[in-house]
């Protein structure tokens, strides 16, 4: 009942403020803030957490929003995605009660968006290789280093980082840090130029001596890669999410397209060439749906999730890069213009097989569970 | 702190809606429902004035149990209380026995303000808002495109007509009446949907007002659709343009909403 509600305001607000704006934002590049200020007031990047100021909705709820939001623009999907699983989420798992008081309320409230920096120019897929340092000094900790692709970033009021502590002890040497976006040594660099997602701000991260107090430690010394790798298994939920959103939206505009184009006298969806794509696409969907609400209610269920979570991304990746590109195929010379909007479905869909783990670590994480 | 109470309606969510060429009502079965917009509008301006000045907003409309539905979403845009009038008795009620009905029952509650849309969209009579001001005997003011301001005792706004604006202020209680452009009626909220849509509807029946059964329903309405039939359009030939004489008449019409007069009511 509360989450046909919600849907119905996912719906609603989609439809009206994000698919006007899916066009511009991928044209010129630009972050969509203004669409930030409509969700934070309508309380949507605090949805999943029922303490310090969250909505208290269920996860699939959220799972729902991300979703909906990507069907109509994957930009604005991710960064919620990124701000409440990869922000909010470690910080309301991991974080200490002052810390939760703190950056917790700000992230529900939406005053502050959040963002995560794991990855660096030599720690992608291993990122166990973080060459970003933490030097204890007493009562700070000094940070020096960079992180690159980071999402939300420029944007981020808060940054949940992390660090090598005593690159001695490897996995372990790493630790968890909250850095808040005016620290002093701390610069965000230029924006990347992507292929898709344009809209979404993707920065490198510089790390100039930032001095961390050592209340901004999150969690324990050499927890870092625990919470990095958990906190990614939640975002890979959003990330299918966003993939089946994109999927979804693709898919309705060939529906419109295939009833209403004729060619040869007939609408070209009387054609069983048509009709078996279309049944194709659809069937491909409904399972990346399956596979994407059985991770989210795992994870609600507080039951183990990692490998669900693991192959919804996987195959809700894949579909939605699937899904656009036969879309566009259906729709012919019309899908590769850009007014058409089509287009920009296959080049968004294409980022979710490769972030928050590309398609192969999904495999790795689904291979080490049934092998171990 | 004032009480509004906002008059709504639940409507067809469409412009095709089909007639029962029995009975000559509308046929509702299977046609998707929304608040009407003109109600929603006034729905707004209440929570507006919740949000600068505090208010407690109640929201009361006569329909069959389904408007429910329409009420749990009004919770989730923030209203305090809402009222269902919901009875066999009612059924078949013309605007002059659905207003008796409504302000039969809205003299069992304590009202300062109370805000209707200027018409439904299924019915466009315009006519439920005022009667229900002259059954309870206050002042109304119809056809508001702004609320100026609202005190204890006195609400400012401004009424448009086809040819002015007037700025009136009239004092409290009384009941005015809303267009639908004079806001943007805001989404459901997360918050609410999870926090405030548990209240419950408060459904009110014939057996808890002080009514005649006389006075209700289709035996206490006076109007009688004798026949309906859908108009046949003609269609305007390719050619005709439009005349000069058109023309300006269009402009000054089109002009003449932002050429105010003021007074006093």
């Amino acid at each position: 009942m509360k989450r046909d509600l919600l849907i119905k305001l996912f719906e609603e607000f989609a439809e009206k403020e994000v698919k006007p704006l899916a066009k511009v934002i991928d044209e010129e590049e630009r972050f969509p803030l203004e669409t930030v200020k409509k969700m934070a007031k309508l309380g949507m990047l605090g949805l999943p957490f029922s303490t310090y100021g969250g909505v208290g909705a269920t996860y699939t709820s959220y799972i729902d929003a991300v979703r909906i939001l990507s069907k109509y623009c994957a930009t604005t999907g991710v960064i919620l995605s990124a701000h409440t699983s990869l922000c909010a989420s470690p910080i309301y798992y991991f974080g200490t009660d002052a810390q939760k008081e703190k950056y917790l309320t700000k992230l529900n409230s939406g005053v502050s968006l959040g963002a995560f920096g794991l990855t660096e120019p030599s720690a992608g897929t291993d990122a166990s290789k973080q060459q970003t340092k933490a030097i204890d000094k007493g009562d700070y900790y000094e940070i020096t280093g960079s992180k690159i692709f980071i999402t939300n970033a420029g944007y981020a009021d808060i940054y949940v980082i992390f660090a090598m502590t005593n690159p001695e002890l490897g996995l372990k040497g790493i630790s968890a840090f909250i850095l808040e976006k005016d620290t002093e040594g701390f610069t965000v660099g230029p924006k990347e130029r992507k292929m898709g997602i344009r809209g979404s701000s993707t920065c490198e991260l510089i790390f100039d001596k930032v001095r961390l107090p050592k209340t901004q430690l999150l969690g324990k010394v050499g927890e870092g890669f625990k919470i990095a790798m958990s906190t990614l298994d939640g975002g890979r939920i959003g990330i299918a999410a966003q993939a089946l959103g994109i999927a979804e939206g693709a898919f309705e505009m060939a529906v419109n397209y295939v009833k209403t184009r004729k060619q040869f006298d007939k609408p070209i969806a009387s054609f069983q060439h048509t009709q078996f794509k279309i049944a194709d696409m659809k069937t491909q969907i409904e399972a990346a749906r399956a596979l994407l609400y059985q991770a989210a209610s795992a994870k609600e269920a507080n039951e183990p999730y990692s490998d669900k979570a693991a192959m919804a991304k996987l195959f809700a990746s894949r579909v939605a890069f699937e899904v656009a590109d036969q879309s566009i195929q259906l729709m012919g010379g019309y899908g590769y213009i850009r007014d058409f909007e089509i287009e920009r479905y296959l080049r968004d869909a294409k980022i979710t097989e490769i972030y928050e783990g590309t398609s192969e670590v999904q495999k790795m994480v689904i291979a080490g569970k049934v092998l171990k | 702190m004032i009480h509004i109470v906002c008059l709504v309606k639940q409507v067809p969510d469409t412009t095709e809606i089909k007639i029962d060429k029995d009975t000559n009502t509308l046929i509702r079965a299977g046609v998707k429902s929304i608040t009407n917009p003109n109600d929603l509008a006034g729905v707004e301006e209440a929570l507006k004035l919740k949000d600068t000045m505090g208010a407690k907003v109640s929201v009361v409309t006569m329909g069959p149990l389904q408007a429910e539905g329409m009420l749990t979403e009004l919770y989730a845009r923030g209203v305090d209380a809402c009222y269902l009038l919901s009875d066999r008795a009612f059924a078949g009620s013309d605007t002059w026995a659905t207003s008796k009905i409504l302000s039969t029952f809205l003299k069992t509650l304590d009202y300062d303000l109370i805000i209707a849309g200027y018409q439904a969209i299924d019915g466009d009579t315009a006519q439920v808002g005022p009667q229900v001001a002259e059954f309870l005997n206050i002042p109304q003011v119809t056809y508001l495109s702004e609320i100026t301001s609202v005190t204890k005792t006195a609400i400012t706004a401004k009424k448009r007509t086809e040819s002015e604006i007037w700025t009136l202020q009239v004092d409290l209680p009384c009941l005015v009446t809303t267009l639908s452009d004079m806001n943007k009626p805001r989404y459901m909220n997360a918050f609410d949907i999870m926090h405030n849509t548990d209240k419950k509807v408060e459904i009110v029946t014939f057996n808890d007002l002080d009514l005649d059964i006389n006075d209700i329903g289709l035996k206490g309405s006076p109007t009688k659709v004798s026949k309906t039939y859908v108009k046949q359009v003609e269609p305007k030939s390719a050619k005709q343009v439009m005349t000069e004489e058109d023309a300006a008449k269009l402009i000054a019409k089109l002009l003449y909403p932002y050429m105010e007069v003021n007074g006093d009511a």
